[in-house]
């Protein structure tokens, strides 16, 4: 039963698309920088992220047909609601009176809000939309960051009892030790390949590579994570452009196609998932859209992944059919991730070192593999990228959102 | 996070203080907390819901132990957390108490037990619920 | 009186325990002096999760285990303590919610010091007797405070029983119980402060002494019985010494209050205290055998029992529950740091 409607409905999703839908393509990106940014309030990062998108693309600003942000949180860590007409406000367009819509699937509204950005162009409804992701996590004060975070879990089964998001992801590592094998030095691994990663991208909040001990040696925060298992609190933003690919050469010469998208939910609390060591929706958002880009995850060239906890960077390659199931751990030893490994994994850092700046995420995951599929990455730049994937992720897997993307 | 939502957490005291649950009069599958219809028998569940109090018995699925305390929570830390699988089926997310850090295991036998959960400060309410400890075996 | 009695009983003793000796170090006094004074070696703490809530309703369930009562037939519960988690809001509604009993149900919180859980069983004694309920709940618990470094701190400890009144399938019956109270401030707490204060020397012979005495020595008179007619005595203990005094000088011997004498080991849990006496004798006793009980209360007052176990002991599942020795063995020790923090003496804002 349960493997036969999942298959059902991808089977009609699959019909509906090419009966509907007409490609997207991206022909513009632009990420600020992630970190502790005291200078910047939350309509700084997104209007600079917003104009550094719109002039990489070639557009005005007049063409526009809509505009989505993804933010997790505004009402707690910047008192604001009613992002959706702020943002359209603060980055000029409230005179344009275009349709300004707020996106939220927790850490996932990124990558949820290109999602929905790029139906509004597949369907034929828009022609040219702005989608931003932004998050300003420093202008709260102690641990108010980690707590407003934590809304994203189960408020009345999981937080209520004192479990945390990192003791969720912990309990995730625990069972994974426990059936598999995965070692401690494994889960310190992923942190060690992110951080160096990181200190190529000049984007990045951290942009020092950390050796192995100090991985292990840091403080705990909930067995078996320490303090760098664990991505920071930053501030940033994100934003990209969409257009109809057949109208994408009008814009842009180096225009990158919406391959395909998956999105997928699963029970709120992480106790009521079918399998502790698997996250089902990225399984099924990513099944979802390589069916639609008609691909394979060995077809797969570069890769970011939600790596919010070191933990979870090795079940979303299990779960994306990059290794097998279990085998997260010997991919990390085997070096298949690094940025010159069979699949490399977060080129950028990762929200690791790169930051996670929770709705900003999503959208610059697919910035990067943009830069990447364009070779515009850089010193961390991956050999002949044709095909890239972002991984997104809502918490502890209650919501997933995939994207596979292609140079055209 | 409860910040004098008093009324929302009173609701919940039956499954806090007693694990009630419900089950599916066409199913039988169990659930914790109660839900308003079974997710796999929809709409012939409804109204077929039948009220049902879990023994409190299970085994420790995974754990972690918490060092950085959420709110409420301070100085309670090192605390452990877990994922409880019940006897009836159900799996719950509690903290196991009266259990040395070094000697927790997954797999292990645990009942429920009344404790202290968290409170709005020094004048707000208290609330009361389940937490679970080692099995006393007779 | 004679059909009334105790149908079960429950005790419930946190786990966490810390030694007089460490408590004296902490101020600088010398461990032999406090341990041999007062008779006190060690005595339990609750852990942050625990208060009287919690231990109320430990104990309240233990004596249901022992039992095939249907809740619903539970019509009172009064909870006595001297530290109730709120001031106001009854820790009996949260007792009686957690064991199946609300809603048609008696319920109030007591406050005499130390005896607050025997006026409880008196109340439920009355009720039984009147038919006003069928069976009714009484349980002495505390999480007491002292001021840090006052002689109390090597005392105040946390615990608590919980007795089952009623008239059917009776373990324990209450032949008789008398009280003594006058108007005598030996110890005292007032309101909205969190430590008590209390008179010295002036909480021994006319405090502690006088009521138990009287009150002792009355009901033996009512009842016309002599010492040696009891297999088990258990008096109020706010330190080591004091009970084994009050026996000698009504003239019980060390034998028959060894069973109920728990301070040495676990401190004095107030309003726990004679009740967890008691259950320990309870986890004992044979059909036939006679017990003695007399609580004390600051403040001041006494309520002493005379009681007959039945035969019906014998059917109790005694070890659907941990017995108190067990409860007693169950142990692991904290030191004054963490107890300290535990115990809220770095008051937080």
């Amino acid at each position: 039963m349960l493997i036969i409607q999942p298959m059902l409905s991808i089977g009609i999703f699959y019909m509906r698309t090419d009966k509907m839908m007409r490609d997207v393509a991206i022909i513009g990106i632009g990420v600020t920088k992630f970190g502790e940014l005291w200078d910047k309030s939350f309509r700084n990062l997104i209007a600079e992220a917003g104009s550094k998108a719109l002039f990489d693309s070639g557009i005005s600003g007049k063409e526009l047909d809509a505009l989505y942000v993804g933010s997790m949180s505004t009402g707690r860590f910047v008192g604001q609601e009613h992002v959706g007409a702020l943002v359209a406000d603060w980055s000029g367009f409230a005179h344009m009176h275009i349709p300004a819509i707020r996106v939220e699937s927790a850490c996932a509204s990124g990558g949820l809000a290109v999602r929905q950005g790029y139906f509004s162009v597949a369907s034929g409804m828009n022609d040219v939309v702005v989608v931003g992701g932004v998050e300003k996590m420093t202008d709260v004060v102690g641990d108010e960051a980690t707590d407003t975070l934590a809304t994203g879990l189960d408020q009345e089964w999981e937080a209520f009892f004192g479990a945390t998001f990192p003791g969720l992801y912990a309990m995730i590592a625990t069972r994974h030790m426990y059936e598999y094998g995965t070692t401690r030095e494994q889960l310190a691994k992923i942190a060690v390949k992110n951080h160096a990663n990181g200190a190529l991208n000049p984007y990045a909040q951290f942009k020092r590579a950390i050796p192995l001990e100090k991985v292990l040696n840091s403080p705990m925060t909930a067995y078996p994570l320490g303090m760098l298992d664990c991505s920071p609190v930053s501030d940033g933003a994100a934003a990209v452009v969409l257009c109809a690919a057949d109208k994408a050469k009008n814009y842009t010469d180096k225009p990158v196609k919406i391959l395909g998208t998956g999105q997928a939910s699963d029970t709120l609390s992480l106790h009521g998932r079918r399998d502790i060591c698997t996250f089902d929706s990225t399984v099924y958002a990513g099944k979802k859209a390589y069916e639609q880009a008609k691909i394979k995850p060995d077809d797969v060239d570069v890769a970011e992944v939600h790596d919010c906890f070191t933990i979870a960077e090795i079940i979303a390659i299990e779960d994306l059919g990059f290794v097998k199931k279990g085998e997260g751990g010997k991919a990390i030893d085997e070096k298949i991730t690094t940025l010159d490994g069979k699949i490399p994994v977060n080129p950028s850092g990762g929200l690791k070192a790169k930051g996670h700046p929770v709705g900003a995420t999503g959208v610059a995951q697919i910035a990067e593999i943009v830069m990447q599929l364009r070779g515009e990455a850089g010193d961390r730049q991956v050999k002949d990228a044709k095909i890239g994937l972002a991984h997104n992720v809502g918490a502890v897997g209650a919501s997933c959102v995939v994207h596979i993307l292609e140079a055209i | 996070m409860t910040d004098g939502a008093v009324p929302r957490f009173w609701r919940e005291i039956p499954q806090r203080y007693n694990l009630i649950g419900n089950q599916c009069g066409t199913c039988n599958r169990i659930y914790f907390p109660p839900r308003e219809s079974c997710p796999y028998c929809r709409r012939k569940s409804m109204g077929k819901m039948k009220e049902l109090k879990l023994k409190g018995h299970g085994e420790v699925l995974t754990y972690s132990v918490i060092y950085n305390a959420p709110e409420h929570f301070e100085g309670q830390t090192p605390y452990i957390i877990a994922i409880i699988k019940l006897d009836e089926g159900p799996k719950v997310t509690t903290q196991i108490v009266d259990c040395e850090i070094d000697d927790i295991k997954i797999g292990m036998r645990v009942q429920s037990t009344f404790r202290k959960i968290q409170e709005d400060g020094y004048i707000g309410a208290i609330y009361y619920g389940f937490k679970f400890k080692p099995i006393e075996v007779k | 009186m004679k059909d009334v009695g105790i149908v079960s009983y429950g005790a419930y003793i946190p786990r966490l325990r810390i030694k007089s000796s460490d408590i004296a170090h902490a101020w600088g006094k010398n461990p032999e002096t406090i341990t041999g004074g007062l008779g006190i070696i060690e005595k339990s703490v609750p852990s942050p999760d625990q208060d009287v809530a919690t231990i109320s309703v430990e104990a309240a369930r233990a004596a249901l285990a022992r039992t095939n009562i249907d809740p619903q037939d539970i019509g009172a519960v009064y909870v006595g303590s001297e530290s109730h988690p709120y001031a106001v809001k009854p820790t009996g509604t949260i007792v009686g919610e957690a064991i199946g009993a609300t809603p048609i149900l008696k319920v109030a919180d007591y406050e005499f010091a130390c005896k607050a859980g025997t006026a409880a069983i008196q109340t439920c004694m009355a009720l039984v007797k009147s038919e006003m309920v069928r069976y009714g709940i009484a349980i002495g618990s505390d999480t007491s405070q002292a001021a840090p470094g006052d002689a109390l701190e090597y005392a105040a400890s946390a615990g608590g029983a919980a007795f089952i009144i009623g008239r059917e399938n009776v373990i324990a019956t209450i032949n008789e119980t008398c009280s003594f109270t006058t108007d005598t401030p030996d110890f005292w707490r007032r309101e909205g402060r969190k430590y008590p204060a209390h008179g010295g020397r002036f909480t021994g012979a006319p405090a502690y002494f006088r009521h138990i005495m009287s009150n002792a020595q009355n009901l033996m008179k009512s009842v016309n019985s002599k010492p040696e007619d009891y297999n088990f005595a258990v008096f109020h203990q706010p330190n080591g010494k004091f009970p084994v005094r009050v026996a000698k000088m009504l003239g019980f011997t060390p034998d028959q209050i060894k069973q109920g004498l728990l301070c040495p080991i676990i401190g004095n849990t107030y309003s726990g205290s004679s009740m967890l006496g008691l259950a320990s004798v309870l986890d004992v006793a044979e059909p036939g055998n006679r017990v003695f009980v007399t609580s004390y209360g600051s403040g001041a007052g006494s309520d002493a029992f005379d009681i007959t176990i039945t035969d019906n002991i014998k059917e109790l599942p005694r070890k659907n529950a941990p017995l108190v020795s067990e409860l007693i063995e169950k142990k692991q020790y904290v030191d004054y740091s963490t107890y300290a923090k535990y115990r809220d003496l770095l008051y937080e804002d």
